[in-house]
Formats: structure tokens, sequence, C-alpha cells
């Protein structure tokens, strides 16, 4: 029986670009050029691991997001999925986490899955809650925050690694899994992984495909709401001193002054 | 006055700080109520009423120890349903916020994650976050349901406010999710006697100028003569010189200390993404031209190895 693998994926702006909000606070994603966030091509690589351990796998990417995220799905084309699903819709401008989860966990059903794949968290909002949000909208187990995941006879075990227990966790499939960045070095898209992207399957789908109702998502239909926000202002220029013999005194000096020491 | 639920992040009855640190912004939106799983209620409770808990609300079970999470979401579900609070309050460590997202998820609710502080406002709870590697701060509200907010360490201070503290076994059924993810081992991490990175007031970090993992008692030097927590630049954990455990930056952990001591890093926005947020930043780097001496307060271009063991031991006279 074959293995179905979705690895959903984000499309994020560039993180080295000077990222702002757009006027009606949501993230401005025309000002920064995107790309497929750093920490999902983790999942990425682990779902192909996965997929290329099994007898017979397949694996989908998929994304949601405005035209321009399709650029995400296309990555992971090239470094090696099978397949890729784009939902866009305009009524998604502005969705939050929580809609963003009712979007991918009906495209994930829509696809058909044994295996969801994520990475820890985005690069842009880094909330980190989607894996948790898309399990439970699943009701499959969450297997979460993995440096090391395998799965076999109809099981995923993987190891977290967190603050203060190593553990080793085990659930049945159908499940979910987010990865970390200590789950192993992704892979670059090859030449021909480039060339052979081109004439994957990406479907394109929106809301009425998926059966959501547009007030369900979007800016209006938001769960929580985003009021202000401000650019920080910056730092003070502070003192700098070049050491000859005395910096880490000087450095003593102005850390009793602030009352550290 | 409206009920705050406080989710207890402990070791077996031992109150970790970030908890506390709740405890005082829950009093800003209404009367905390501690919501304590697992064992050491008992400890915990005292401390907790010291901190300002009208009530602890408990219950202990092997589920919540041998599966992931969601034992735990079942049991806030089930306080939540028989409180009716005006927010759910949960520490912002990896385990708070998947918590969070399924109990939001469960009562109807929007939820906000990493609040750096927090307010009463018309309609709610008003969090401040900080957005794009702290270049941003954003004030958020949850805009439906009950408000499910985590909150960083320190966000706040730690406040006694002396309060009844009464311990009320809460009734729990396990849903059948609860039971989907097993934890078949848990080897517990060796202490390094240090602060726990996140929940430290000052951090002592090193990066690639640190060159080598023998190096790093340099680092671990200052940070114990400072009692701080250490931590290290993705260059520096790549390396294989330091534990990811220890990783400041956009893919390890955001601290926000009342003083971070960069030595070594050259300050690139994926660690600025995990530190900007500190209260006083200050730098020890060779090259002038480091992004870093845009952020801090004081730095000094010079050679670690010559500055920072002199400041650790300026540090230890100083403090006699």
């Amino acid at each position: 029986m074959s293995l179905r693998i979705v690895v959903a994926v984000k499309y994020v702006p560039d993180a080295t670009g000077d990222r702002h909000f757009a006027e009606d606070l949501t993230t401005d994603r025309d000002a920064v050029d995107g790309l497929l966030s750093e920490l999902d091509e983790y999942a990425v690589e682990q779902a192909l691991q996965i997929a290329e351990a099994a007898d017979d796998a397949e694996v989908t990417a998929v994304t949601v997001g405005p035209e321009d995220a399709r650029g995400a799905v296309l990555k992971a084309l090239q470094m090696g999925v099978a397949k890729g699903v784009h939902v866009e819709d305009d009524a998604l401008h502005g969705t939050d986490v929580i809609g963003t989860s009712l979007v991918l966990a009906k495209a994930i059903e829509h696809i058909g899955y044994d295996l969801v794949v994520t990475g820890m968290a985005s690069t842009d909002g880094t909330m980190g809650v989607l894996p948790a949000l898309l399990a439970e909208r699943l009701g499959v187990p969450g297997v979460t925050l993995l440096s090391e995941v395998a799965v076999a006879d109809g099981k995923v075990t993987g190891r977290r690694d967190g603050d203060v227990a190593s553990e080793q966790l085990e659930a049945s499939l159908p499940a979910l899994v987010s990865v970390t960045d200590q789950s192993g070095e992704a892979r670059y898209p090859s030449f021909k992984g480039i060339m052979a992207a081109k004439k994957k399957p990406l479907e394109s789908l929106d809301l009425s495909d998926l059966g959501i109702d547009p007030a369900e998502v979007g800016l209006a239909g938001a769960w929580t709401a985003v009021d202000d926000a401000t650019a920080r202002p910056p730092r003070t220029a502070g003192t700098i001193v070049k050491d000859e013999g005395e910096g880490g005194k000087q450095l003593a000096e102005f850390l009793a002054s602030q009352k550290f020491i | 006055m409206a009920e705050v639920l406080v989710y207890v992040d402990h070791v077996d009855g031992a109150v970790r700080k970030p908890t506390l640190e709740l405890l005082t912004l829950a009093r800003r939106i209404g009367e905390p109520v501690a919501v304590h799983l697992g064992p050491g209620a008992d400890t915990a409770a005292a401390v907790l009423a010291e901190h300002g808990a009208v009530k602890v609300l408990t219950a202990d079970a092997p589920e919540f120890a041998d599966y992931l999470v969601v034992p735990k979401v079942d049991a806030l579900e089930a306080a939540a349903k028989a409180v009716s609070p005006a927010a759910v309050l949960v520490p912002s460590s990896a385990e708070g916020k998947e918590i969070a997202a399924r109990l939001a998820l469960r009562l109807g609710s929007g939820v906000i994650t990493d609040a750096v502080d927090l307010t009463a406002g018309d309609s709610g709870p008003v969090a401040t976050q900080s957005a794009f590697a702290a270049a941003f701060t954003t004030k958020s509200r949850v805009s439906k349901g009950t408000p499910v907010i985590t909150v960083k360490p320190n966000s706040a201070p730690v406040e006694p406010a002396p309060a009844a503290g009464t311990v009320e076994q809460l009734a729990v059924t396990f849903g059948p999710l609860a039971t989907g993810t097993k934890v078949v081992q848990r080897t517990e991490r060796k202490a390094s006697g240090r602060p726990e990175l996140t929940e430290a007031a000052i951090v002592v970090s090193g990066g690639r100028g640190v060159n080598g993992a023998e190096n790093f008692s340099v680092i671990e030097q200052l940070a114990d003569s400072l009692g701080a927590a250490v931590g290290a630049s993705r260059a520096a954990v790549d390396a294989g010189w330091y534990p990811h455990s220890n990783q400041v930056g956009q893919t390890g952990k955001s601290v926000s200390p009342q003083l971070y001591i960069a030595n070594g890093i050259s300050g690139a926005i994926q660690h600025r993404a995990g530190m900007q947020t500190s209260k006083t930043i200050v730098a020890v780097n060779k090259d002038a031209e480091a992004p870093i001496f845009d952020l801090v307060d004081f730095g000094v271009v010079g050679d670690l190895f010559q500055v920072v063991p002199q400041l650790t031991e300026e540090v230890k006279a100083r403090k006699g």
C-alpha cells in the first residue's frame, strides 16, 4: 500500500530584506522578495527521506497564499516532491493562523494523506502553533518538534530534544509530524530537479473547491486583530571603545554603572 | 471580577518563574485561577497563592506524563468550561504554545503567542508582541471567543500578592486524541547548574569568534561570574561547539533578558531575531564593522580572548 505524504510549505518575505506591515496591518508581501520558509526546507527534506525509505510513497507539497506563494511549492517540486497544490483566493487576504489551519486541513483532506509533515514554525510569523492546530483539526496524533523521524509498520517514531529532556515519541498513522532545523540539512535542487519541476502537476484550488465559506477566513473573519504596529525606534548609538588592554575593565565599568555588577 | 486561567508550568510541583510572571499579568485583567496538572500540587499551591492565585485547580493522572500535550489540553478545556474565564494565559514554551493552540481551537477562540506585555483593554486583554525580528512592536487582541494568550518569559516582574489559593480537584475526562502520541522514553538532560536560557536575567553568548568547543569555557566562566545563562549563535552550534538547545536566534531560542552579552557574534538578522528585545546589549568583537555594534549600548572592539577573561576577573573582584 502506498504511503501518501503531504508537506505543508509557506512562502515568506526574505528575512534579510526590509520587512513591513501594509496599511491594513497585514504583512506587506510586495515590499520584499519572498522565498520558501527556511524551516520548511527541513520538512520537505524529511518528507522526501521518508518517501525514499518506503517501498511506495508519494509526496505532495501544499501551500496557501497569494499568486507568488506558488514559489514555495515550486521550490519543493524542484527538491523532488512529486506534486504541488496551491490554494489561492482573494478572500484569503489577512487570514490568521486559525483560518490558515482550516484551509490547510481542508486541502490536506482533499489531497488524501497518511502522514503530514510541517516545519516547526514559519520564519515570518514564527508562532509555531500551526502544526498543533492542524493535528487538532485533522483529528490525528501530532508528533511535534522532531530532530529525528522515521516511518515503519504504520507507525511514525521520532526523537524530540526538549529543554529538560530528550524524548522518544511514537504514534500510529495517519499522523502529523513537525521537524526542527536539527532534523538534517535540506538538499539543494539539482539542475535536473529544476527542469523536471516544470513538468510536475501543480493544482490550483480556491475556497469553493474546498467547501470553505469566505466569511470564515480573511481579515474580517480573523480570530485576532492587530490594532497597532509601530516600527521599533532605532537604538540610540551606544558607546564603542577599542580594546587597548583595558577593554574588559571598561566593559565592567559600564556594567557596574548599569547595576549589573 | 472576571477569572483568568493561568496554566502552571512546573517540575513535580516546583513552579517555574514564567508562571509566576503570568500571575502578575493575570491580576491586571482579573482574578488568577491557576491550573496545576500532574504531581506536586500541594507544594505548588502555596507558591501560587503567595503570588495571587485565588484558586488552584488540580488534576493528576499518568496520561499527563505518558502522552504528548493532548491530555493537558483536555484538562484545560475542562477548567475553561468550569470557570468561563476572561482569558487563558500560558507560558510561551514549545509545549505551552501547542497547548494554547489546541485549546483555542476547541474553545472557538483566537490565539496570540509570544506576548511581551499584557494590559486590560476596552474589549479584552491587549497583547504587545514584537514582529519581524523585533523591528516592529504590535498591539493585538483576540476578537473571537475566550482570549488564549502565550506570554514570553521576562515579560513581567514576579510580585508577591497573597491570595486564598483554595485547592480544588478538577474533573477531567480524556478524549480519544489524548493517547495519540506516546512518550516511549524520556531521558532527562544533565542540568548545567546555570539558569534556563529563556528565563535568565543575563545571557552571555558566543559565536564564530569563539573558534572552537574548548574555547567556550571562556564564555562559561564569564556567565558563571554573573550568574548568567550561556547562549550560542547558529554558526557556533552548526560547527558543533555548543548544543543546539543553547542556540539563540530565528531557528533557536528567542531571549529577552535584562542584559545580553554577545561575544564573537557578528549579529546577522537571524541572530538579532532572537535577542533584539534584550533590555541592555553589549558586545565584544574583533570586527569594528560587525552589525552587532549597531544594537549595542556598549561595545568593545577587540579580541574576546583578551577582553572576556579580563571582564570575568573584574566581575569577580567587584562582587568580592
